[in-house]
C-alpha cells in the first residue's frame, strides 16, 4: 500500500502537534495514518457538482433560528481562587512555565 | 423496594406524590451499583483486577453530591413546591461533560486532575428539574473510539449482556450502565454514532438529537460541527422525558437553535398510521477499506440484524405506516472517509489548548524550556488515539493540502447532507417522515478483537455517521437479540428538528414488538444482583 506519509513527513507532524513518541508508538501510528488515508482516497471517486458549497455543519441557520444577539456584559466568576489553583504550578498570583525560548537582544 | 427496576417516569411520579423519598430512591440505586459494577476505572489498574461478571461503568461515582441534591428534592416536597419532572431520578454522566466540583477527566491522563469549576448546561437542566446525578461513567478517551477501550482509566467499561464484549463507544459507560440498571437516565454524546452504536449493543434507547437541539455548553469538545448530547434511556418515553428537560437555547451556546421545544411525552403514542417510512439499500450493506490491500471491500450486514430490522418495517406497515422501499442515500458509503477529514481537524484544533500550564497534567520532569514541558507533557498526557487524530488533522488541514483532503470532505458533506434533504423533502419523490435502518453492521464484538485497528473500529460507526455529517437526529432502539443473545439496534433517522416524530415511532414499535420473547430477557450481568 502506497505510504503517503513518510517518516520524514511524520516528524514534521509530530512536531506541529506539539508531541514527542517513543519508536514503537510512532510506528503504529504512521502505519494506522496511512491506513486512514487509504479510506480518505476513496472521495476522490466521488463526482462534485459544479457549484456544490463546502458544508461546515449540516443544519441550516438562517436567521429566524439564530440566537439573537445579546448585550457584551460583563458577568463576574466566582471561583477564580479554584480555577487557579488547578493550574500544575502557581506561585504570588502568577501561574510558572519553565523558560519560554527567546533569544536575547 | 427495587427501585432500579422502575422508569425514571414512575420514579418522578413516586417522588413527587410523596410515595417515595428521593432520598430511598438514591440509597437503593446507589446499593445497586454497588453490587453490579466493580471497581471504578483508574489510571493506576493492573490487568488481572477486571472483575469477571462486572459492568465497570463508572468512572467516579458521586454518593454524596447525589444525597445531597436528593434531600433538596425531598425538601422542596415538603415544603409544597414543585422539584421538578425528574424529581429523584437517579441518572448518569458520560465523562466527557464538565460538573461542578467534580473530576471531569474525558477519560483521559491529561485530565485525571481536573475538578470542573462549572456544570454543563445539560446536566444543570436535569439537576433543576430534580433529577439526581449519580455518578460520572467511562468512555473512550476524549470520546474517540467505538468500543470505550481506549479510556485512561481501566478497566474500560463491558456489556452488560456479555462482560466478555465491549459495551461499544464512545458512550460505552452510559449505555452499560443503563443495560445494567444502574440509573434509568444517562448523558452522552453522539459525534458520529456514540449514543446510537453503544445503545444498539447494549439494548437500550439512544437518541442523537439534531445538532443545535441541546446545548454543548460545558461539553469537553471533540467535533464542535457534529457533537451532540443526548439520552440513553430503557424506553423510548423515558428518553422523550429527559429531553423535555435538556432541549432548547441556551445562551451560551450560539449554536443552539431557537426552535420551539414540544412536549415530547405528548402525543406520544399517537400512532404511525399515515407515516411514511423508507428502507434504503444503502444501510444494508458496508463498504470499508481492507488494511492489509487498501481495496475497497464490500459486505452486507449481520443477517439477524437486517431480518430484525424488516421485521420491524412490517410491524409498523401493520399499524399503518406507508413503507417506501429503495430509498436511494448514494453517498452513506462515503461518511466515514468524509468523518476520517472532518472529525481530525477539529478534534486537532480543540486538542491544541491541553498545554500543562493553566490546567490539567504537566509531566513532572524538570524541563528546559517551555516547548519541551508542552511535548513532554501532552506525549504522556495523551493516549494513543488523541494522538492519531490530532496527526491526521494537522496533515490534512496543512496548506498545501487542505484543499485536496478537508475542502473536498466538506463537500461531500453537502452531497450527505442532500441525500436527506432528498428523501425528507415534502415535494420529492419519497416525502420520507423517516428512514429506518439498522443500527449497527454487527452486534457486540469481544474486547479485544478489534482496538488498535483504527480503520476497521471507525467502520463500525458507518450506518450512524451520516446524520452527524447532516445534522438530522437519529433513534436507536432494542430490537431484538441474536443467537449468542446479542442485542440488535435499529436506527430512525429524520429530518432536522424531527426527534419528536422518531420518538412517536418508536413508541409504537415498542408497542408492537411489546409480547415478543426477547422484551422479558436480562443482561447477564444482573443474574446476582
Amino acid at each position: 500500500m502506497k505510504e503517503e506519509i513518510n517518516a520524514e513527513l511524520f516528524d514534521h507532524l509530530v512536531g506541529l502537534a506539539a508531541l514527542a513518541l517513543s519508536q514503537e508508538e510512532a510506528e503504529y501510528l504512521r502505519r494506522e495514518l496511512n491506513n486512514q488515508l487509504a479510506a480518505i482516497h476513496t472521495l476522490e471517486s466521488i463526482p462534485l457538482p459544479e457549484g456544490i458549497e463546502p458544508a461546515a455543519r449540516g443544519v441550516p441557520y438562517p436567521p429566524e433560528r439564530s440566537q439573537p444577539l445579546r448585550e457584551d456584559v460583563v458577568e463576574g466568576c466566582e471561583q477564580v481562587a479554584e480555577i487557579l489553583a488547578q493550574a500544575p504550578e502557581f506561585e504570588d498570583g502568577y501561574i510558572v512555565v519553565p523558560e519560554i525560548p527567546h533569544e536575547d537582544l | 423496594m427495587d427501585y432500579q427496576e422502575l422508569s425514571a417516569r414512575e420514579i418522578a411520579r413516586r417522588v413527587r406524590g410523596g410515595e417515595s423519598s428521593a432520598v430511598e430512591v438514591t440509597e437503593a440505586l446507589l446499593e445497586h451499583v454497588e453490587r453490579v459494577d466493580g471497581a471504578p476505572g483508574s489510571l493506576d489498574f493492573e490487568s488481572g483486577q477486571v472483575e469477571s461478571g462486572r459492568v465497570h461503568a463508572f468512572i467516579t461515582r458521586t454518593p454524596e453530591r447525589a444525597l445531597d441534591q436528593a434531600r433538596r428534592v425531598d425538601e422542596k416536597i415538603a415544603a409544597g413546591e414543585d422539584p421538578g419532572a425528574l424529581a429523584g431520578v437517579p441518572f448518569t454522566v458520560k465523562d466527557i461533560f464538565c460538573v461542578e466540583g467534580t473530576p471531569s477527566t474525558a477519560a483521559s491522563r491529561i485530565l485525571a486532575n481536573f475538578i470542573a469549576p462549572y456544570t454543563a448546561t445539560p446536566v444543570a437542566r436535569m439537576e433543576s428539574a430534580g433529577g439526581v446525578m449519580i455518578g460520572k461513567v467511562n468512555l473512550d478517551e476524549f470520546t474517540y473510539g467505538s468500543s470505550s477501550e481506549s479510556s485512561a482509566f481501566q478497566p474500560s467499561p463491558r456489556n452488560p449482556w456479555d462482560t466478555d464484549r465491549v459495551p461499544g463507544g464512545s458512550s460505552g459507560g452510559s449505555a452499560a450502565a443503563v443495560a445494567a440498571y444502574e440509573g434509568p437516565l444517562s448523558l452522552g454524546t453522539d459525534t458520529a454514532g456514540s449514543i446510537r452504536q453503544p445503545a444498539a449493543f447494549c439494548g437500550v434507547v439512544g437518541l442523537k438529537p439534531t445538532y443545535g437541539r441541546v446545548s454543548r455548553y460545558g461539553l469537553i469538545a471533540f467535533g464542535s460541527s457534529l457533537d451532540c448530547p443526548g439520552p440513553l434511556s430503557r424506553d423510548v418515553a423515558d428518553a422523550a422525558l429527559m429531553m423535555n428537560a435538556i432541549a432548547g437555547p441556551d445562551s451560551r451556546d450560539a449554536t443552539t437553535a431557537v426552535v420551539d421545544v414540544p412536549d415530547y411525552l405528548q402525543d406520544l403514542e399517537a400512532g404511525v398510521r399515515g407515516l411514511r417510512i423508507g428502507l434504503s439499500p444503502e444501510y444494508f450493506r458496508v463498504t470499508y477499506i481492507d488494511g492489509q490491500t487498501g481495496e475497497p471491500v464490500e459486505n452486507p450486514i449481520e443477517k439477524e440484524i437486517s431480518r430484525a430490522t424488516l421485521e420491524a418495517a412490517e410491524l409498523l406497515a401493520g399499524m399503518g405506516a406507508e413503507i417506501v422501499e429503495n430509498v436511494p442515500m448514494p453517498h452513506t458509503r462515503f461518511g466515514i472517509p468524509t468523518y476520517f477529514v472532518i472529525s481530525r481537524v477539529e478534534a486537532a484544533s480543540n486538542l491544541h489548548r491541553y498545554d500543562g500550564v493553566k490546567y490539567g497534567f504537566r509531566a513532572p520532569e524538570l524541563h528546559e524550556d517551555l516547548d519541551s514541558m508542552y511535548r513532554r507533557s501532552r506525549a504522556a498526557g495523551f493516549g494513543t488515539q488523541p494522538k492519531l487524530r490530532m496527526l491526521m488533522g494537522m496533515y490534512v488541514s496543512a496548506a498545501q493540502y487542505s484543499e485536496q483532503y478537508y475542502l473536498r470532505a466538506l463537500k461531500v458533506r453537502s452531497l450527505i447532507r442532500q441525500d436527506f434533504d432528498s428523501a425528507f423533502d415534502t415535494d420529492g419523490p419519497h416525502r420520507l417522515d423517516a428512514l429506518l435502518t439498522p443500527s449497527t453492521p454487527s452486534t457486540a464484538f469481544p474486547v479485544g478483537d478489534v482496538y488498535g485497528n483504527s480503520v476497521l473500529m471507525q467502520y463500525s460507526d458507518q450506518l450512524n455517521v451520516p446524520a452527524n455529517h447532516a445534522g438530522t437526529p437519529g433513534l436507536s432502539l432494542p430490537a431484538g437479540l441474536d443467537q449468542d443473545g446479542l442485542p440488535i439496534g435499529i436506527q430512525l433517522l429524520g429530518p432536522d428538528f424531527s426527534e419528536h416524530r422518531l420518538l412517536q415511532i418508536g413508541k409504537a414499535y415498542e408497542m408492537a414488538s411489546a409480547d415478543h420473547d426477547w422484551r422479558s430477557r436480562r443482561p447477564a450481568a444482573l443474574a446476582g444482583s
